[in-house]
């Protein structure tokens, strides 16, 4: 762990001319990734910045519409308590809920998960089945970006240099509609991702699967959505036949590796089962049921 | 549940809290890195990034001059090992073998082998110098797998190896990675097969795991201006470290002090050394004490995990007769000879009376870390083949498991493999317990859920005690001892000296002191302290009650005979005058000075333990998860001193056999670099994994010794992983022959995935 | 090496310290503050035995540097009992003999007291769950559950 500098700057203004100043930087939110990459030597930088004392980066804002803008730096315990993710994005719930153990889920944040853009992140799936989009602040101003545009490959991700993610836009849902992510890890806590489903079915007056999205972690360099999912769903009565479909759709969009943490026929296989799980588990969602086999943080 | 009438005790069988808990419980017990000393700086280790290569040249001279740092050391500083062997207790060592894993000299021998060792102001400094270190290697194939390390044209750890023949004595004329390889016979397999109703042959392997204790090793040293060494460690023996210490060092054993501190787990793994040598040649070096604490990664990395093996058996029966067992076992010793083959090949049939038998086992070295014990060391792996086996041909002759298992179960005057009788042991009485447990009489129900059963034996050890007692005068006691307490053995040896005193245990103070305060005592292993230094404790208190009729008698000029000690109340048998413990403390300084109570021993009497295990597990079909629905297991304890603790062993062993069997394994690449070398992705159960493990005590007290102790702390790993394999089986029809049973594993057998 | 000054509360009490932005929390408290009761056991946040509440939240301090806390509030093992008064988690961990070794043990108890401060009446999956973030590697962790749960009765009975 090569020696760095500490900064703890209280506005964004202060943060992008600290990002900006030539050395080699890296953001601080919660830590729980970029400490121990230091420690380990897998990251090395002559400055952190720690975003954690910037307002704009650590508040959680009900919008006018019904949506939420979670900082990026708010800690997950502060977001999945947060009353209106319980009852508005109980998917959010589910991802960050899982993160970790409850020590991790303190200081771990949404932004970081993001950021860090493992293929196996637990937010990424959730927030791409929630059409999440990014507020990214950089020294030629804002822009927004789909959450599923963000992602490069595997530790990469679409910030330039300069800039910093402030914020996740969740839209509001529409009526008769509900989303869901789980994974599938060896123990019950405190393990990565072999595969993940995050996804999201909405229905029309009568009962038919309006519109719906399908994300999978942990099967690809990144994590990815499956159009071919949506496709199988929509226009659909919402039920084991066309769940089994976009199952099916999931299975074969996934492009997995082997490597110490599952098979990849596993992890194509996976991904079918989660997905079929994740869709009943969003049904049940919408028609006021409990999800099976959820968080433990519901 | 006591199945043998026994005495009636007063403190044996009660739940005190030990002696050591508020300091434990409020986080001000010291334990090795715990250790901060005047003037104190810290080391850290250069390892290896290859799994075999030779040594071209190391230079250190730009770590030398770097920030902070104080000393740099290499093998080169190590004086030259004697080519002897060394026992340790639980395992024995040859020391020239212990110097190079210490510090490679000319070749590592696998990844995270000790090549150089800084010591720096700070531990962020010492790790900067390690940058600075140039090691020029030249590297060689690395071999990672038994049967490739057997092949004649394997590359050789050691060109100068051969193979010895343990029967016979004999070396192989051509060099070879076998290390040893002996066997055991019996009867007639052969002519068994033939006659037999059905014969079941497999081969299983399990992968190398860790013990995982929690804290990582560590050691400080202190090389004293008059040339002694003073060294601050966590082990399972001061004794053990000191010796080796003194070996390595080549210093007399009498100038090595080893203070023993709190220690965070061993389960084997924190008899060698590792860190010891280098911290003290860092300390002549640089005339600072030096602290060095590993990191997790070189805990897996460096330390001794237990072997990977691959055990072929084929077995027969005959009504519901175990007639024959042949088998053939292959452990990886690591980068030097000496894995647990040895014990796993005399266990494997001990719970059995089986007529037949022709046992071949192989000590293989290979690229990986050195081995160390780890709890029943061998035992495990063996079980889960065998009793996998049992299992099948339980199944195969319609004879319930358990039931199978009694029939067939070892009695007093059973001969074990190498032709030496059981004394009594309580394997058929673990098997009834089991049968008529709530558990096996209760049904299982649902689809994908099954029940499983398996038995287990581990020896015990004896071995070598030594204990003070000295008697204050308002009537406390010291109990001052040398076996480090790993696990509540203050608590279960003040119970045996409290009831051998017939005095409160509150009022015993037990304390582990250091190598220069007590006579040697072996390590903490091999389930051997609450037996062996209990039986030292149970002499040494019985010394004290010789000496206090003495003293009595000499107050009421009576001769020795004419008084008794009885429950902590000394008495004339000639008029009932009485004086209490206390009173006689009281007036030692008038009658003789000090009482005190010392005794040295080799145990002897030592009595082998078993368990028998149920367990109900769900599996998920589709994603292969195994859920442990509920767990329990019965063991012959001899005599449970403190059953908190006993219960609390056996639930330990279980749940590190859970973890054996379903997740936890080292992941090795194609070079040979561990790729899980961390507590994520080294799985090891967490709280939310298990259920809560039911335990049922049989007590067949040991004959061996006074209070009927058997060593309990090893064999309840022995069972879980062949009976969660038997409960899978039950519950999916397929039969899984390769630790870990994990999802990968389970979701591609159960769904054809490739 | 430049050093920071750091303000915080630990303990109750007021503490400054100096430490190089590398450090770890963990690694300030042990080494230079002398509160050894927070061990390491793996560095990066899996095994739960540096637990500390910071801030009223549980984190692990392998996974803060020392420079973050800078006007935090802190406790550790060592400001769990009141003076010589034991905490009721550390009375039940001593009653239901819920330690083997020790090592795992402040962090098994801070965690816990953590747990209870929120939900005092916690059940056993969930005691299972906020607990999964501490590794045992002794007690196969039944009497580690048991014992918490004995302490939630006490502090539930001692509220009533």
């Amino acid at each position: 762990m090569h020696a760095f500098d500490y900064a703890r700057p209280g506005s964004l203004a202060e943060a992008l001319a600290l990002a900006g100043n030539g050395r080699q930087v890296l953001f601080l939110a919660g830590g729980t990734d970029v400490i121990i990459q230091l420690r380990e030597g897998r990251r090395s930088c002559d400055l952190l910045v720690d975003l954690k004392h910037i307002p704009e980066l650590t508040r959680i804002t009900e919008l006018p519409d019904g949506g939420l803008e979670i900082g990026a730096a708010a800690p997950l315990a502060e977001v999945y308590e947060h009353p209106q993710v319980r009852s508005s994005f109980p998917a959010l719930v589910d991802a960050a809920g899982i993160i970790g153990g409850i020590a991790i889920q303190s200081r771990a944040t949404l932004g970081g998960n993001l950021c860090n853009a493992s293929p196996a992140a637990d937010a990424s799936p959730a927030l791409m089945a929630l059409s999440a989009t990014l507020r990214i602040a950089g020294p030629a101003g804002e822009r927004q970006l789909p959450v599923a545009d963000f992602f490069l490959g595997p530790g990469r991700n679409a910030l330039q240099p300069g800039e910093i993610l402030v914020a996740i836009r969740i839209p509001a849902l529409p009526p008769r509609a509900g989303a869901f992510y789980h994974r599938f890890i060896p123990r019950n806590e405190m393990d990565i991702a072999v595969a993940s489903s995050g996804v999201y079915l909405a229905l029309d007056g009568d009962g038919r699967i309006a519109d719906a999205r399908v994300a999978l972690g942990a099967v690809a360099p990144t994590p990815i959505l499956v159009p071919a999912a949506r496709e199988a769903l929509v226009g659909r009565e919402p039920g084991i036949e066309a769940f089994e479909a976009a199952g099916e759709a999931a299975r074969a969009a996934a492009l997995p590796i082997d490597d110490m943490r599952g098979s990849a026929a596993q992890r194509r296989h996976l991904s079918r089962v989660l997905t079929v799980r994740a869709l009943e588990n969003a049904l049940r969602r919408i028609r006021g049921g409990q999800p099976a086999g959820g968080s433990h943080q519901s | 549940m006591t199945t043998v009438e026994k005495p009636q005790y007063r403190v044996i069988g009660t739940r005190p809290i030990r002696p050591d808990g508020v300091e434990k419980v409020t986080g001000k017990a010291l334990y090795g890195a715990d250790v901060r000393l005047p003037g104190m700086v810290y080391g850290k280790i250069l390892r290896s990034p290859y799994a075999h290569a030779r040594i071209l040249r190391i230079d250190t001279s730009e770590a030398e001059k770097a920030p902070g740092v104080l000393a740099v050391i290499t093998h080169a500083d190590l004086p030259v090992a004697a080519d002897r062997v060394e026992e340790l207790g639980e395992s024995a060592v040859n020391v020239k073998e212990v110097s190079e894993n210490i510090l490679a000299s000319s070749k590592v021998l696998y990844r995270g082998h000790a090549v150089a060792a800084v010591a720096a102001t700070s531990p962020h400094l010492a790790e900067d110098a390690l940058a600075r270190i140039r090691v020029e290697y030249e590297p060689l194939p690395p071999v990672l797998d038994v049967l490739d390390a057997m092949r004649e044209d394997a590359p050789l750890l050691d060109e100068r190896r051969r193979t010895r023949t343990l029967m016979t004595g004999e070396l192989s004329e051509k060099p070879s990675n076998v290390a040893s390889y002996n066997r055991f016979q019996g009867g007639d397999v052969e002519a068994a097969f033939a006659e037999a109703d059905v014969v079941v042959e497999r081969e299983f392997r399990t992968k190398m795991v860790h013990q995982g204790y929690i804290e990582p090793q560590n050691a400080t040293a202190n090389w004293n201006a008059d040339g002694t060494l003073t060294i601050w460690t966590s082990t399972q023996g001061a004794f053990a470290v000191r010796n080796l210490v003194a070996e390595v060092l080549k210093k007399p054993i009498a100038q090595v002090k080893v203070v023993p501190m709190e220690i965070g787990g061993g389960f084997g793994g924190k008899i060698p050394i590792y860190l010891d040598p280098v911290a003290a040649l860092l300390s002549k070096k640089s005339g600072r004490p030096v602290k060095i604490v590993m990191s997790r990664t070189e805990v897996f990395e460096a330390t001794g995990p237990t072997s990977g093996t691959v055990i072929r058996v084929k077995a027969s029966a005959r009504g519901d007769r175990l007639t024959a067992v042949q088998a053939t076992l292959i452990y990886e010793a690591g980068a030097f000879p000496g894995s647990s083959v040895g014990a796993g090949s005399m266990t494997m049939l001990a719970p059995y009376d089986v007529p037949n038998f022709d046992i071949h086992a192989y000590d293989v070295v290979v690229n990986k870390p050195k081995t160390a014990a780890y709890r029943a060391p061998g035992a495990p792996a063996a079980a889960f083949a065998i009793e996998s086996i049992i299992d099948e041909l339980a199944r195969h002759q319609k004879v319930d498991p358990l039931v199978f298992r009694k029939v067939n179960s070892a009695r007093k005057g059973t001969k074990m493999v190498n032709g030496i009788a059981f004394p009594r042991i309580g394997h058929e009485e673990c098997v009834e317990a089991a049968l008529s447990s709530d558990h096996y009489r209760s049904p299982i129900e649902g689809p994908y859920r099954g029940r499983g059963v398996a038995s287990g034996y581990w020896f015990n050890g004896g071995m070598q005690s030594s204990v003070l007692v000295a008697v204050n005068t308002d009537g406390s006691v010291n109990l001052i001892e040398g076996s480090t307490d790993i696990g509540g053995t203050r608590a279960s040896l003040a119970m045996q000296l409290a009831e051998t005193l017939g005095i409160p245990y509150e009022d015993i103070r037990p304390s582990v002191v250091d190598t220069d305060s007590i006579g040697h005592n072996d390590v903490t292993g091999g389930s051997r302290t609450t037996f062996a230094t209990g039986m030292a404790v149970y002499e040494a208190g019985m010394a004290i009650r010789r000496e206090m009729v003495a003293r009595a008698a000499k107050l009421w000029g009576l001769p020795e005979d004419d008084v008794e000690y009885d429950a902590g109340i000394v008495r004339s048998k000639k008029d009932g005058r009485q004086f209490t413990f206390k009173e006689i403390a009281a007036q030692s300084a008038r009658t003789g000075g000090p009482i005190t109570g010392k005794a040295s021993l080799v145990a002897r009497g030592v009595g082998g333990a078993y368990g028998t295990h149920i367990v109900d597990v769900e599996v998920d079909p589709e994603t292969g998860k195994v859920t442990i629905l509920r767990y329990t297991a019965v063991q012959d304890v001899g005599t449970a001193i403190h059953p908190s603790y006993v219960e609390g062993q056996i639930q330990g062993g279980v749940v590190q056999g859970i973890g054996w069997a379903l997740n936890e394994e080292y992941v090795f690449d194609d070079e040979g670099r561990m790729l899980n070398a961390s507590f994520l992705d080294y799985r090891m159960p967490t709280a939310l994994d298990v259920p809560m493990i039911d335990t049922i005590l049989v007590e067949v007290p040991n004959p061996g010794h006074p209070y009927g102790v058997r060593g309990v702390g090893e064999v309840p790993i022995v069972p879980p992983l062949a009976a969660i394999a038997n409960a899978i089986y039950d519950a999916t029809g397929h039969r899984f022959t390769e630790l870990p049973m994990s999802p990968t594993r389970i979701v591609q057998a159960l769904n054809g995935l490739a | 090496m430049k050093r920071t000054r750091v303000q915080a509360r630990i303990n109750g009490e007021d503490r400054d310290f100096l430490c190089e932005p590398r450090q770890s929390l963990l690694e300030v408290l042990r080494e230079e503050l002398g509160l050894t009761g927070s061990k390491e056991g793996c560095n990066n946040g899996n095994c739960g035995a540096c637990s500390i509440i910071m801030n009223g939240r549980l984190v692990n301090a392998c996974c803060v540097l020392g420079v973050e806390a800078e006007g935090a509030d802190i406790t550790t093992i060592e400001g769990i009992a009141r003076g010589d008064r034991l905490h009721p988690l550390q009375q039940a961990f001593l009653e239901e003999a819920a330690l083997q070794c020790g090592i795992c043990t402040p962090g098994f108890i801070v965690s816990a007291r953590a747990l209870l401060d929120r939900e005092p009446d916690a059940d056993e999956h969930r005691i299972r769950f906020w607990l999964s973030g501490n590794l045992c590697r002794c007690t196969g962790y039944d009497k580690i559950i048991r014992a918490v749960q004995r302490a939630a009765t006490r502090l539930q009975e001692a509220q009533a």
